[in-house]
């Protein structure tokens, strides 16, 4: 048990370290701007609609110190930070007066449900197809699956998400190509209500899922490929242990633990390509929020979101960590 | 070098299909520099027309040639994808090479903001990036920001030879010699992560040139600049789809899907090339 609690600091430790990186290069990436961004954007959101003096003045008070524009260096720096730990990026521009904190916390939820389920589905279907393939080397079928993978593996999200939305938009359409839910339903825990939203995340989904796929597909292929020539299931083999408990026993479970620190490493890709995805489908999560902020010039929404995407990616990193040794319980401390 | 590629060809199909992929991807960029239209001129052709033989993948709602406007955009995509590489690849050499060598608080200083690069989303970073440059974001400024974000995986690839490369005997005689730090890595080692180099080459290729496109589809980028992200957004913006002229979409998405695959086919082969167990078992050497 020490050695676990050694193990889970350390990783809070990185936790810690990606976050303070993270969110100190938000803040140097927002101050390397050539252009004054609190008059532009103050200008911008007030040229259209009269808004209250009182509402302006808030907004130029958050984004002087967002921006970090008032007060000495360290001043500004601190006051940075406070903001960012409180969670309170002042009122949205484009949403003008709702606060940026609870059109993000609006979102969340979206972006969550489709990336866990698209992710565990995607994981856990690659690792057990690409564990089969690599343990049955001579059927065609698995063998046409690697081929399909291979070739669909190293294309980019947007394009695969471009070419489902032709497909099920106007060539074939059986699929909701845009949105959420359906129009003008109340939301709730109610079938009709679940049931559209997930026709509606089908699509979003199945982009994820197909291009994610491969890669868990190709790596347990080959990691499993080396492990059964490995002495010990060798040994069971001749021994008669029950073939398919070799598979999940011997093999699959040895070769799980590199593929967990992998899904870990890839999270933040996994993340970028489901902010894409959602833009393309219109889904109502953190992409497509992110992706209007920067059309509606924004600052305040698209400075929140990108620091609770690192917030938010980082967390998900902590706890795989923290789970990896129910599956490896062999706990590395290097 | 010579014999490595006829071995290749020979017993792994990967890096036939993959080179074939690149070499067609290579001949429509060369191509670029014999069009008869200007790339960033307009209406220069009647819009609308579907492919014929006076042109072959059909024009643009905006008066342009796709095929010809394909060879510009495919041969600037590559560019961006080969200027990133080679920028990302002196940081992740750097950086593997010197925290595999050094070992102790170097390694473990360096691996910390190594796995950060790693863990943080980098698209969101991007966005922000365009978000404040706005204007001034041009394509070299994104390739040299890309290459300071993208060099991470690499660098632990990289790493971790060097560190079996440490415990070797010749790296001892080179310090008993007299060399320096750095001429024990570029001149020792460097030559023997050559190999990962080159796959994870074209995997980052890969990697940038996807953001690229999605980028510049999206319209945060210089989107006047032909690339194949510029073409899909101007046809997302004419709404090509909707109004039937599906060759504007579908003709640069086939050019960059076969410059992905061939990359990609072209690293697994490399990559089971380095590994001598799959190598073995491909010949027909191996085990099983």
């Amino acid at each position: 048990m020490g050695d676990y609690i050694r193990y889970a600091m350390k990783r809070l430790g990185q936790f810690v370290l990606v976050v303070f990186i993270g969110v100190n290069l938000a803040y140097v990436i927002t101050h390397a701007t050539p252009i004054d961004p609190v008059e532009q954007s103050i200008s911008a959101s007030t040229s259209f609609g009269n808004a209250a003096p009182e509402a302006i003045a808030e907004m130029r008070r958050s984004l002087e110190e967002l921006y970090g524009l008032k007060g000495s260096w360290s001043e500004q720096y601190l006051a940075f930070w406070s903001r960012v730990i409180r969670g309170d990026f002042g009122p949205s521009m484009s949403a003008f007066p709702t606060p940026v904190s609870s059109l993000i916390a609006r979102a969340m939820p979206w972006t969550i449900g489709l990336l866990v389920t698209s992710t565990i589905i995607t994981w856990a279907l690659g690792n057990y197809l690409g564990a089969l393939a690599g343990y049955h080397q001579r059927s065609r079928a698995l063998k046409a699956f690697g081929l399909a993978a291979m070739g669909l593996h190293p294309v980019p999200y947007y394009i695969v998400a471009l070419v489902l939305l032709i497909v099920f938009g106007y060539v074939w359409p059986i699929l909701p190509i845009s949105g959420g839910a359906a129009m003008n339903m109340p939301q709730g825990w109610n079938w009709p209500y679940v049931a559209s939203v997930l026709k509606h995340s089908a699509l979003p989904a199945l982009s994820l899922i197909l291009i994610g796929l491969g890669s868990w597909f190709l790596g347990m292929r080959s990691l499993v490929s080396n492990i059964i020539t490995d002495d010990h299931v060798v040994y069971a083999e001749i021994g008669g242990v029950d073939r398919r408990r070799i598979l999940r026993s011997y093999v699959m479970r040895n070769a799980l633990a590199p593929q967990l620190t992998g899904l870990a490493m890839s999270l933040g890709g996994i993340f970028n390509g489901a902010v894409i995805t959602e833009k393309v489908f219109g889904y109502p999560g953190v992409g497509t929020l992110l992706v209007d902020a920067v059309y509606a010039g924004d600052y305040g929404l698209v400075l929140g979101v990108t620091t609770v995407s690192i917030v938010g990616v980082s967390l998900g990193v902590l706890i795989i960590d923290l789970i990896y040794p129910l599956i490896d319980p062999r706990v590395q401390v290097d | 070098m010579g014999a490595i590629l006829k071995d290749l060809l020979k017993y792994n199909i990967e890096f036939r299909v993959g080179s074939m992929l690149i070499a067609i991807v290579l001949v429509m960029s060369a191509l670029s520099f014999v069009s008869p239209y200007p790339p960033s001129d307009t209406f220069v052709v009647a819009p609308d027309a579907p492919p014929s033989a006076a042109h072959w993948f059909g024009t643009t709602s905006r008066g342009q040639d796709v095929f010809w406007q394909l060879t510009f955009a495919i041969r600037n995509t590559l560019a961006f994808g080969v200027l990133v590489a080679m920028l990302s690849r002196v940081l992740s050499l750097s950086i593997g090479l010197l925290a595999g060598y050094k070992g102790g608080w170097i390694d473990r200083i360096l691996m910390s903001v190594n796995d950060t690069f790693i863990v943080i989303p980098l698209f969101p970073i991007l966005i922000l990036f365009y978000f404040v440059l706005r204007d001034s974001m041009s394509t070299l400024l994104l390739a040299v920001i890309m290459a300071c974000l993208g060099w991470a995986y690499d660098a632990r690839l990289i790493r971790s030879v060097a560190m079996s490369l440490k415990a070797r005997e010749f790296t001892q005689v080179s310090i008993y010699s007299g060399m320096t730090t750095r001429e024990i890595l570029v001149r020792e080692h460097l030559p023997y992560v050559m190999p990962i180099v080159f796959s994870t080459t074209m995997n980052n290729m890969n990697w940038s040139i996807g953001l690229e496109v999605t980028l510049a589809v999206l319209g945060f980028m210089d989107i006047n600049s032909p690339t194949i992200g510029g073409m899909l957004y101007w046809a997302n913006q004419h709404t090509a789809v909707v109004a039937g002229i599906w060759w504007w979409i579908a003709f640069p998405i086939a050019l960059v899907v076969a410059a992905f695959v061939g990359l990609f086919l072209l690293a697994v082969s490399m990559n089971e090339y380095i590994d001598p167990r799959s190598r073995l078992a491909r010949m027909g050497g191996g085990a099983r």
